[in-house]
């Protein structure tokens, strides 16, 4: 099958600094790929380079088999949603939030729909008009999840979507996570920092660290690699 | 007035540097330089101003408007150095409004194509949008450091970057011209603008001197909204490089 994503020795630089450093690897599709490693070894960089919030300085990045370069950002945008690091409340009410998605191009979001989406983030219909940068740090990241499902993706970047949840609302994205997956055929890629998660809720699992790919394939079979720098993240939990 | 009477009119510098010197506030030096730049400055346009009027040259005139255009590009400049090709953008703003400004004024007959009308009203014009532009820039750079986040989000759920930054344009553009805006609500009010009562004090007809007043007034509000509008969407775009990725951040180091 064709895979999701696929990264050709793929390097991401600042003037400075090497952040992705030659990453060659597949995301299938219709899976469930978690990606785990130390703060600061390039996840988030790795996300923007799919979603062309970014470029690579060198190599390719395969999009359903398509060159990255040759699609238009903003339909690149659509097809691989991103759910940000940090939730971004635009002004205005939780409902101006969920309809900022279909607005970019010109559509309309029905209210019914609007209130469909909070009921399958948890969240009932009388925060739709609550204004959305009152909320707390994990309603504001259910409201981010709803608004990049608004986009209908094919792919779904997930970076750190759950870490101001408690843990039966973590359990409860994972599962909306899940069934979307399952339902809609969606690409996940989930970057978590929680190892437990990680392998529990990843058909694959991707260990970065210092802007490399350290290991990556079934999860359980990650869990026990003979790398030594990722068994020490995985003894050494958060360390670096 | 002659220049005896002019040097009395020192004492109102004096003051300040007693009260400076009484009361410690150190701005002795900043009030003689301030003075003495005064003193050379008009002096010098004064009498390059009669030179040029009494030439009767177009040449002169122009010569004149370009070094008024130079000057503002130069102060405006330094504010909006995150922003490629800032010079050529002020100059272009600044060109398209002298020239639409006198273009209205002289073809509808309002004023002479004289250099006694055109260069100080250059000056009004170009002084204003000068204002206006480092207004804007202030706001617009402040706006895209506080809100990279939300352009960010835009972009990232699909957004085109006239899209992504269309808020933070508009909040910029709107802010640089308020202060324009509300203060021609009280004017007359609490001050007369300071054309005006220079003509009244030269003896010129004070009705006459209120109707040249509020041409200016009406030139410089549109001189306002347009120098932001032009500046805002010429600067906008060097933000994004062609993949409609967010730069500004990179390109403010240069
Ligand atoms: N715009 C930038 N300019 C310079 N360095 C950057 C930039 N963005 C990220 N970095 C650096 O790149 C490295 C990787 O950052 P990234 O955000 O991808 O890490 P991460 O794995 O997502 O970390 P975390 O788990 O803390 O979110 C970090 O060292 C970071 O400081
Ligand atoms: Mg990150």
């Amino acid at each position: 099958m064709q895979a999701a994503i696929s990264f050709q020795n793929v390097h991401y630089h600042t003037d400075s600094v090497a952040i992705i450093k030659d990453i060659t690897g597949a995301i299938s599709s219709g899976n469930i790929t978690t990606v785990v490693g130390p703060s600061g070894s390039g996840k988030s960089t790795l996300f923007h380079l799919c979603n062309g919030m970014k470029s690579a300085s060198s190599g390719d990045i395969f999009i359903q088999g398509e060159d990255i370069l040759t699609l238009t950002p903003t339909v690149l945008r659509r097809k691989v949603g991103i759910v940000l690091q940090k939730s971004i409340m635009i002004e205005g009410n939780v409902f101006d939030n969920l309809s900022l998605p279909l607005s970019l191009h010109g559509k309309r979001l029905s209210k019914e729909k609007a209130i469909e989406m909070l009921h399958l983030i948890g969240l009932n219909e009388t925060f739709l008009h609550r204004k959305a940068t009152d909320l707390s740090g994990g309603q504001q990241q259910r409201v981010s999840i709803a608004r990049t499902l608004l986009n209908e993706p094919a792919i779904l970047l997930l970076d750190e979507v759950t870490s101001a949840l408690d843990q039966s609302s973590q359990r409860e994205i994972e599962q909306l996570i899940t069934s979307i997956n399952q339902k809609k055929e969606t690409t996940i890629i989930w970057i978590t920092h929680n190892l437990e998660q990680a392998l529990r809720i990843g058909d694959d699992t991707w260990v970065m660290i210092d802007g490399k790919l350290a290991a990556y394939g079934k999860s359980a079979e990650v869990a026990s690699s003979t790398n030594d720098k990722v068994k020490q993240f995985f003894e050494g939990g958060e360390k670096k | 007035m002659t220049f005896f009477q002019l040097s009395l009119t020192l004492i109102f510098v004096l003051i300040p540097i007693v009260l400076s010197k009484t009361f410690r506030l150190g701005l002795e030096k900043d009030v003689l330089i301030a003075t003495i730049r005064s003193i050379i400055q008009l002096l010098a346009v004064g009498y390059v101003l009669q030179f040029v009027f009494d030439s009767e040259s177009y040449f002169y005139i122009f010569l004149m408007i370009l070094l008024i255009i130079t000057t503002a590009v130069h102060n405006a400049r330094k504010k909006g150095v995150m922003i490629k090709g800032i010079t050529w953008k002020l100059i272009l703003t600044y060109c398209f409004i002298e020239v639409l400004t006198q273009g209205v004024l002289i073809s509808l007959k309002i004023i002479p194509a004289t250099a006694q009308y055109m260069i100080p009203i250059s000056g009004m014009i170009i002084g204003n949008a000068m204002v206006l532009s480092i207004l804007f820039l202030n706001r617009f750079t402040a706006e895209i450091e506080n809100r990279t986040g939300e352009v960010e989000l835009f972009l990232s759920l699909g957004s085109t970057p006239k899209q992504a930054i269309h808020r933070q344009l508009m909040t910029s553009i709107r802010a640089s011209t308020i202060p324009t805006i509300e203060s021609q609500k009280t004017i007359g009010l609490v001050q007369l603008p300071g054309m005006m009562s220079g003509q009244i004090i030269a003896g010129a007809d004070p009705v006459q001197a209120v109707m040249f007043q509020l041409l200016i007034l009406f030139m410089l509000l549109s001189s306002a909204v347009i120098t932001s509008t032009i500046l805002g969407f010429l600067s906008y775009p060097t933000m994004f490089n062609e993949r409609m990725q967010f730069v500004a951040q990179t390109s403010s180091k240069e």
